[in-house]
This record gives C-alpha cells, sequence and structure tokens, in this order.
C-alpha cells in the first residue's frame, strides 16, 4: 500500500513577502518519506502554513526548490503539480453539489464520465457520505463539509495531501472523530500527508513524524515520542505539552527540563532514589483532574512548577508543605538558554522569555 | 422564578406584533403618497386607454395594426439588449478589476464609477450631444483616422452608445457587489485539483458572479426600455423609442388614451420580463445566498 507515496524534499526555501524584513519561511530543509504523515506544527505566523502554500504552489519561493520524488516542482504551475490540498475553510464550490464538487478535479483531468460517476462514488463510500451526494455543501455539517473536501482533494490520487488546520473550525467532538478519519484514510491510502497545526494534541496523535515551527525556522524534527522526551530546544519543549524548567548545573546557559508526570514527589527529608537529581519545593495546590492531580510547585528561587500525580498515588503533602522533589536523569532535557543565546547576539532582545529557573542540582 | 419566566415569553410574544403595526404606521406617509401619486394615476392611464372615447381594447388593436407601434416597440426592446450586453461586457472587467486592486486603487475606480452617476443627466445628455453633433469630436476624430461623415447623432447608434454610458453604474454596482462576496480561496482550491486559472474563473467565479450578472442586466433592460432624455436628445424622430412616441402622442396629439395604451404596453412587457427574470435566476438567488453565507 505504502507504494503509492512520494517523497517529498524540502531543500533551503526561503520566503521573504514584499515590504517585509523577517523572511516568512528561513531556510527550511526538510525531507518527507514516502506514504509519511508529516506535521508542520507551530503557532500562528510560525510560517507553517506559508510553507505548505509553497509546496501547493498558491505562494511562490524566494529561494530554494522543493521536489517531489526528485523531481523539482517549484517551477510547476500549481495546477500541474498533482498535489491534494485542503483548506481550512473547506473551500466547497458552494453552487455545485457535492458528487459534483467530488468530480471536479476528475473533470480537470479530461476523465470519462463512467469513470467519474465510479470513483466519485469510491470516495464517497470512503468517507461514509454516500447518501449525501445530491445535495449542495450549505445543507451539510462543518464535520461532513470538511469530509467532502477530503475526498474531493484524494479522489484523483494525488502525489500527496496537503491539509491546512483542516479541523480548526469544527468543534472539539467533531475534531476527534475527524481526527480519527483521517488517521484511516492515512492507513488505507498509503498516501503521504502533509497536515498543518497549532494544536499539540492534534499532531501528537496523527504524526508519524513532527516539525516544529518557530519564526519561520524548523526547530526539531521528530516522532512525537523523540519531541516529548528529548525536546532540542525550550520553545519545542514548551510548545509540545507542559514542561519544568531549571537553569543547567554549570550554569553555561543551558536549561533542564522536566515533565511534570516524571516529577516523583517525597515528603519533606526522606530519602531519594538513589541517582536522582532532587530539590527542594512548597506545594501552592492540588488540583484533582479525574485521572490525575495536578501538583503546583513553588521552588526556591520563586519560580513556579508543575507534577503530576496519577489518580490513586497519594500527594505527600498538603498546599503550604514542603516536599523533596526528584526525577531521574533519563527523564530530563538539556536544551540550550534561548535568553542567554539572545544575550550574547542581542542584548536587549528575548528578554520577555519567562525564566522558570531554578538553580542547583 | 416560573411565574417570571412565563411573563418573561409573554412579554416576548406580545413583542413582535405591537411592533408590527408600530411598523405599519412608520409605512403610511410613504403609502399615501404612492397612492396618491402613483397608483390613482397609473390606474387613471389604464382605465383610459380602455373606455376612452368608447369602452373596448380599440387603441390596442390601432398600436398592432398602425404598423409603427410594433416596430417602435420591437426597436426598443432591440435597442435595450444591446445596451444591456454592451453594458456588460465593459462593466463585467471593471467590477473584477475593482475586487481585485489595492482598496485605494479600489476607490478611485468607484468614484471613476461614481462621478458620472452623480453629474445631472441633462448635463451628460449634452455632452454626448457635442460630442455627436456634425463637426463634433467623435466625426473628426473618425476623420483622422480615414472615416468620413461619421455622425451619431439623431442615429440609434448615437442613442445606444451614450445609453451604455449613462447605464454603467447601475451594472457596474450589483456586478462589484456580487463579486465582492465571491471567496477568492475558491479559486485556489480550483487551482489545486488541477484548473488552469482560466477554467477555474470559467467554472467557479463566472457562476458565482451570476447573480450580480442577472440583477446589473436586468436593471440596465428595464431601465433603457423607458428611457426618455437620451433618445429624445440624441435620437431622431425617424428612429424614435416608444418613450418619444408616447410623449409625442400625449403632448404633441392630446391622444392621452392612445399613449396611455402605448405606456401600458410598455409596463405589461417589463413586468413579463421581470417575472422571467426572476424565475430563470430562481436557482442562482439561492445560491447568491450561499456565497453570502460562505
Amino acid at each position: 500500500m505504502n507504494k503509492s507515496g512520494h517523497g517529498i524534499t524540502i531543500s533551503s526555501v526561503t520566503k521573504v513577502f514584499g515590504g517585509l524584513q523577517r523572511p516568512a519561511v528561513d531556510n527550511v530543509s526538510l525531507t518527507i518519506a514516502p506514504g509519511e504523515f508529516m506535521t508542520f506544527l507551530g503557532p500562528s505566523g510560525s510560517g507553517k502554513t506559508t510553507m505548505l502554500s509553497m509546496i501547493a504552489g498558491i505562494t511562490s519561493l524566494t529561494t530554494g526548490s522543493i521536489c517531489v520524488d526528485g523531481q523539482d516542482i517549484s517551477p510547476l504551475k500549481p495546477h500541474k503539480r498533482n498535489l491534494g490540498v485542503v483548506f481550512q475553510q473547506y473551500a466547497l464550490f458552494p453552487h455545485m453539489s457535492v458528487a459534483k464538487n467530488i468530480a471536479y478535479p476528475l473533470q480537470q483531468r479530461g476523465m470519462a464520465k463512467k469513470d467519474i460517476a465510479a470513483k466519485v462514488d469510491e470516495a464517497l463510500e470512503l468517507v461514509h457520505l454516500r447518501d449525501c451526494a445530491d445535495r449542495l455543501p450549505r445543507q451539510l455539517s462543518g464535520g461532513q463539509q470538511q469530509r467532502v473536501a477530503l475526498a474531493r482533494a484524494v479522489v484523483y490520487q494525488p502525489r500527496a495531501l496537503l491539509m491546512d488546520e483542516p479541523l480548526g473550525a469544527l468543534d472539539k467532538r467533531l475534531r476527534d472523530q475527524l481526527q480519527r478519519e483521517i488517521a484511516r484514510m492515512h492507513r488505507e491510502l498509503g498516501m503521504t500527508f502533509i497536515f498543518v497545526t497549532h494544536d499539540q494534541h492534534e499532531a501528537l496523535t496523527l504524526s508519524d513524524r513532527i516539525a516544529v515551527f518557530n519564526e519561520g525556522r524548523i526547530e526539531q524534527v521528530g516522532t512525537p515520542a523523540e519531541l516529548y522526551e528529548h525536546p532540542a530546544t525550550l520553545f519545542v519543549a514548551q510548545f509540545l505539552g507542559e514542561s519544568n524548567t531549571f537553569s543547567g548545573p554549570d550554569r553555561t546557559g543551558s536549561v533542564v527540563v522536566v515533565r511534570p508526570e516524571r516529577l516523583d514527589l517525597h515528603p519533606h527529608g526522606s530519602s531519594i532514589p538513589p541517582g536522582h537529581n532532587s530539590l527542594e519545593a512548597t506545594v501552592t495546590n492540588i488540583v484533582y483532574v479525574g485521572n490525575h492531580h495536578q501538583v503546583g510547585l513553588h521552588f526556591a528561587d520563586n519560580t513556579q512548577g508543575t507534577a503530576m500525580r496519577l489518580a490513586g498515588t497519594p500527594v505527600p503533602a498538603m498546599p503550604g508543605e514542603t516536599v523533596t522533589v526528584s526525577w531521574h536523569p533519563d527523564h530530563q532535557a538539556v536544551v540550550p538558554d534561548p535568553a542567554a543565546a539572545a544575550a550574547e547576539t542581542e542584548p536587549s532582545g528575548q528578554s520577555d522569555t519567562p525564566r522558570l529557573t531554578q538553580p542547583a542540582i | 422564578m416560573t411565574a417570571a419566566f412565563t411573563s418573561a415569553t409573554a412579554d416576548k410574544a406580545a413583542r413582535p406584533s405591537r411592533r408590527r403595526t408600530l411598523a405599519g404606521w412608520f409605512l403610511l406617509p410613504a403609502t399615501a403618497v404612492l397612492v396618491v401619486f402613483f397608483f390613482y394615476p397609473l390606474a387613471a392611464i389604464v382605465w383610459q386607454s380602455f373606455t376612452q372615447p368608447s369602452y373596448g381594447v380599440g387603441h390596442y388593436l390601432a398600436l398592432l395594426n398602425d404598423g409603427v407601434s410594433t416596430t417602435v416597440l420591437l426597436r426598443t426592446l432591440r435597442t435595450a439588449l444591446v445596451v444591456s450586453t454592451c453594458t456588460l461586457f465593459i462593466a463585467y472587467p471593471f467590477a473584477y478589476a475593482m475586487t481585485k486592486v489595492a482598496p485605494r486603487a479600489r476607490g478611485v475606480l468607484m468614484l471613476l464609477v461614481l462621478l458620472p452617476f452623480w453629474t445631472s443627466v441633462m448635463a451628460r445628455n449634452y455632452a454626448w450631444y457635442l460630442l455627436e453633433q456634425r463637426d463634433g469630436v467623435i466625426e473628426r476624430l473618425f476623420s483622422a483616422i480615414g472615416f468620413d461623415g461619421v455622425v451619431l447623432l439623431g442615429t440609434v447608434t448615437g442613442v445606444t452608445v451614450a445609453m451604455v454610458q449613462v447605464m454603467l453604474p447601475f451594472m457596474v454596482l450589483p456586478l462589484y457587489s456580487s463579486m465582492s462576496s465571491i471567496d477568492r480561496r475558491l479559486l485556489d482550491a480550483a487551482v489545486s485539483l488541477g484548473a488552469s486559472p482560466y477554467r477555474a474563473l470559467r467554472t467557479v467565479y463566472l457562476p458565482l458572479s451570476l447573480p450580480g450578472v442577472v440583477s446589473g442586466c436586468s436593471l440596465v433592460f428595464i431601465m433603457t426600455l423607458g428611457f426618455f432624455v437620451t433618445p429624445a436628445l440624441l435620437g431622431s424622430p425617424q428612429e424614435s423609442l416608444i418613450s418619444q412616441v408616447i410623449q409625442t402622442r400625449v403632448s404633441s396629439l392630446l391622444d392621452f388614451p392612445g399613449g396611455g395604451a402605448l405606456g401600458t404596453v410598455l409596463l405589461v412587457v417589463t413586468l413579463v420580463l421581470l417575472f422571467a427574470v426572476s424565475r430563470i435566476s430562481r436557482p442562482t438567488a439561492g445560491l447568491s445566498k450561499v456565497v453570502d453565507g460562505a
């Protein structure tokens, strides 16, 4: 099945919009394997959508190249690229029925009428919308419309499917449902998927690999587990999930990152497991969240942190009491301190970066 | 709590009807003016055309058989058709450009449309008179490139040219309002699906702009049918349009019932056309709602 996937290679792509100083996409290189589910994750303005629309051909490149199966597609007009695109606002043609919308790309390719009918039927089956073939888009719910858009974008077997925040306009329940459908489509079609989102949960659940975008650059590329367990930068650590950050042991501009669920809490004064790093903290509050307790911590140098205790594991202190916090060094990530790096290059910049640091270890 | 709740709903139920009565009072002045100055004279004209000097459809039969009126009516319809078509072809790219350019340039284009709109109709028609007259700008321009004796004044062509200019705003404005509500991302979608930019325009943009085309065309067509000033000033009695003939009948021949009959025919033709257009454009009318909603 994975044979139908196509590899995409992005080489040193930069995009500078007219009149702007800072590039929207800054020297990005990335290799996407055939059949891979790749997610571009980042906050708004990080360049992820611009990168996607350059692959689609809607936005032109300033420099660099984008290759599909080794062929440079950057000089190709968008309608010659044979890529599928799904837009956040569905972009269904309001004057055409669902079936006509799905038939549209096939008509553009000059396919025979009866073949089109068969293909449209197949695509409708794929997204479970057989009954809606003759309806107009406005007669469908948002989730159904996005499923039609998905069917329309894959019916002509494009070389890859590009999705720009496709779930952004839907409510949470529909979003979860459509996430599962997209994952299923990826398994069934074996197509290369590129998915743009600012939602870390979407990225973590769906992707084979995630590229984290920030200020036009890729901060880190890796599997969801790699990114979560071993963030390469403070930005990745803070954008994906919650994290406690402490200044590094050698105080040379590095930061130690530990996930809340990796922190162990011990009654004050009790011994900690051998080999663990440890700190003293005051419990500020304990919030019950159903399957776990969220424990607010206040460290000696006035920084805040969070620990997570699974339901059934007692919290060894009441709010206001002191605890010993420990974790195994395997569960920490040491990343460069962006504040220190910024201080070296431009003293005034980046001063607003949260400094949740805690000396010692 | 329950009592408060029910009284609140009762209040809500009562309010719309009270509001409707109030709205009725607000409509009273306009209704009175329309009844006195429009419906009554209109009814009187139609009544006269059937009753004076004797009861019957004599005036209408005469119109059919006098050999002139039907020719004039057909000429008027043809002129209106030509004017709407020409206006459409000039206005469509103009309105499209208005949706594409930067806001400042859009303001300038809008001003270009509205400037003649704000100028007096008489001023504009006299301007065309000067342009089209013998030894006027147009004749000299054409003789400069080798075509002698092009005098538009007194011809249906001359009237048509001027009418196209006068009618342009009535075509540009509905087109622009319909086009500016089209989501341009639909074109990106069409292109990503394999349509060339030209095909994307034809298969997506054009159908979505049809509501504007229909309303612009019917507006221009119907206004042209009854237009008086331009044909009276720039046309000729030999090739007159229906409004000129009505005017001649009423003010020169004092044939009120005959003029009334012609006017009634024009009114009926207009209403039939309006009805036909509303019928044809029903699916597109629903469509414009979609475009607005999107």
